[in-house]
């Protein structure tokens, strides 16, 4: 799913954000939250045609540490809220609808139930990745942001026949996560204990009909609220009021989901990827699989199916810097100190303040994907020793 | 003397040999550091060149040679704690002290008036 990616920016291009574009500012989408954030003393950015924080006052670091500690609420508003209504009132009939464009057994998701699914491509490769919720008589999908309007336009085409497709443009969206997640919900609405991990129930908080699942994108136990627009900021200045949560913006959101081993679409997936070689097996049940009752039958099956039986020829995997100097999305992977035998490439890399060093993720070859194997990254000029390394870098903590 | 950048680096000029750092404003700007790299003591750079390098969590920055020099020393200190250039970015974390190869070319920095004038 989406989070916040500067890559590297030198200090001639920073000058540029620190007097920014006034014309690309005035083109950019504001979330329900955005006088919220600015009122908190934000540091705004453009991502994904949104004008995001990207921090607050207490900064990256700080942010990072506090929603591992304790929670913190975060604005995804950004990214998309669709409803996949079938026309025969039918769950079933949206479910096998929607298989026809994920690898991703839907027809088995109990009402309440959410799982991460792909769009895939007839190439195998990654469209968009997703959350998909079977809300009894509907599904309910969070698609990312940059993605959005694609995957709409691509679910129209793939479901119309079937289905009625909505976007909702009149719902916030706010993650709440970190150890303290739950006791600080519990406070607004207590049946939060009784959810597990994935669940999704419809809760009024302080009278506002939302739609709590319990999920996230941080590796931590944690909640995502989706929230009527006229109470967002009512809402989400109640979770802040709580001692114990802090506002996070897009850059602890990012080094949170690369400790947790999490996939940053247009980073570390792309259309130039596929499931099997991004490690993302996991999220294609055995029912989708070859020998399963519903085996294939989505886009890019015989390619995907065929790396199940016979591995792909890259993978995506942990690296773990030697010395502190990060390793960022971007640079080279080589087998040899030297840098003559290239193997892969780093898609996703930088401090991981839990872990307190550098860390990343990339594709390597295969013979060349074992944990432990040492490569080493082209960094200016230099080649720095680092290890594969399982994923994630930080133990996930889902109540499962 | 004391003399400004563009890029936001400080020079602390006596006689021929500079102290060069990065200002509140950059530091601020930046974040919380974790990483720092410096040069070695004895190479050269042009005006302009990529002389250090500095990481926060989400990025790397480059830290540009505000004069043609010699690199005479280096704050080690900075690189076992780099979170001393946030706390105290224009005194204990210099960054390196530089021979420079024309002092006059100094003249043409920006002064402290005019360096704040840019950062407003």
């Amino acid at each position: 799913m989406s989070a916040f990616d500067a890559g590297s920016v030198s200090r001639r291009e920073m000058r540029q954000t620190w007097r920014p574009d006034l014309e690309e500012i005035s083109h950019l989408k504001h979330t329900p939250l955005h006088a919220l954030h600015l009122s908190l003393g934000a540091r705004m950015v453009p991502f994904a045609g949104y004008d995001m924080p990207v921090q607050y006052p207490d900064g990256v670091l700080k942010e990072h540490l506090h929603t591992r500690a304790a929670a913190g609420v975060f604005d995804v508003s950004h990214m998309g809220q669709v409803v996949v209504r079938p026309k025969s009132g039918r769950i079933e009939d949206a479910a096998l609808a929607l298989e026809k464009l994920v690898p991703v057994d839907v027809l088995g998701l109990a009402e309440g139930r959410q799982r991460y699914g792909l769009f895939t491509n007839n190439e195998g490769g990654i469209l968009d990745d997703l959350m998909i919720t079977n809300r009894g008589d509907h599904l309910f999908l969070v698609v990312n942001a940059a993605c959005k309007d694609a995957d709409f336009e691509h679910l129209k085409n793939g479901l119309g026949d079937t289905c009625d497709v909505t976007m909702l443009d009149d719902r916030a969206l706010v993650a709440l996560q970190g150890p303290r997640a739950e006791a600080v919900l519990c406070e607004l609405w207590a049946d939060v204990a009784a959810m597990r991990f994935m669940d999704v129930a419809e809760a009024d908080l302080h009278d506002v009909a939302c739609i709590i699942s319990r999920s996230g994108y941080t590796g931590e136990d944690g909640f995502e609220i989706s929230i009527p627009v006229d109470s967002a900021v009512d809402v989400t200045q109640r979770l802040l009021e709580h001692p114990d949560v802090m506002p996070i913006g897009l850059g602890a959101r990012d080094s949170l989901r690369l400790e947790a081993g999490l996939c940053l679409y247009g980073n570390d997936i792309d259309t130039g990827t596929t499931p099997v070689e991004a490690a993302l097996e996991w999220a294609i049940q055995k029912s989708r699989r070859a020998g399963g009752d519903r085996a294939g039958g989505f886009p890019g099956a015989e390619r995907i199916l065929a790396e199940f039986a016979n591995g792909a020829k890259r993978r995506r995997v942990g690296l773990k810097p030697e010395g502190r100097a990060p390793v960022r999305g971007g640079a080279k992977v080589f087998a040899d100190a030297e840098g003559n035998m290239a193997v892969g490439t780093v898609t996703s890399g930088g401090f991981g303040p839990s872990v307190d060093g550098p860390i990343a993720m990339g594709y390597v070859d295969a013979a060349h994907a074992g944990n432990g194997t040492k490569l080493f990254a082209e960094v200016r000029g230099k080649y720095l020793p680092l290890a594969v390394a399982a994923l994630p870098f930080v133990k996930q903590t889902y109540k499962r | 003397m004391l003399k400004f950048t563009e890029e936001h680096e400080w020079l602390k000029i006596e006689g021929d040999v500079a102290t060069v750092g990065i200002t509140e404003h950059a530091a601020g700007q930046l974040g919380d550091l974790v990483f720092v790299e410096l040069p070695e003591a004895g190479s050269s750079f042009a005006k302009g060149d990529s002389a250090a390098t500095v990481e926060s969590v989400k990025a790397a920055s480059d830290v540009y040679c505000p004069l043609d020099g010699e690199i005479i020393e280096v704050n080690q200190a900075i690189v076992d704690d780099p979170s001393l250039v946030n706390s105290d970015p224009q005194g204990a974390a210099w960054f390196f002290k530089l021979k420079l190869a024309d002092p006059s070319a100094a003249n043409a920095l920006l002064d402290e008036a005019a360096y704040k004038e840019l950062v407003v």
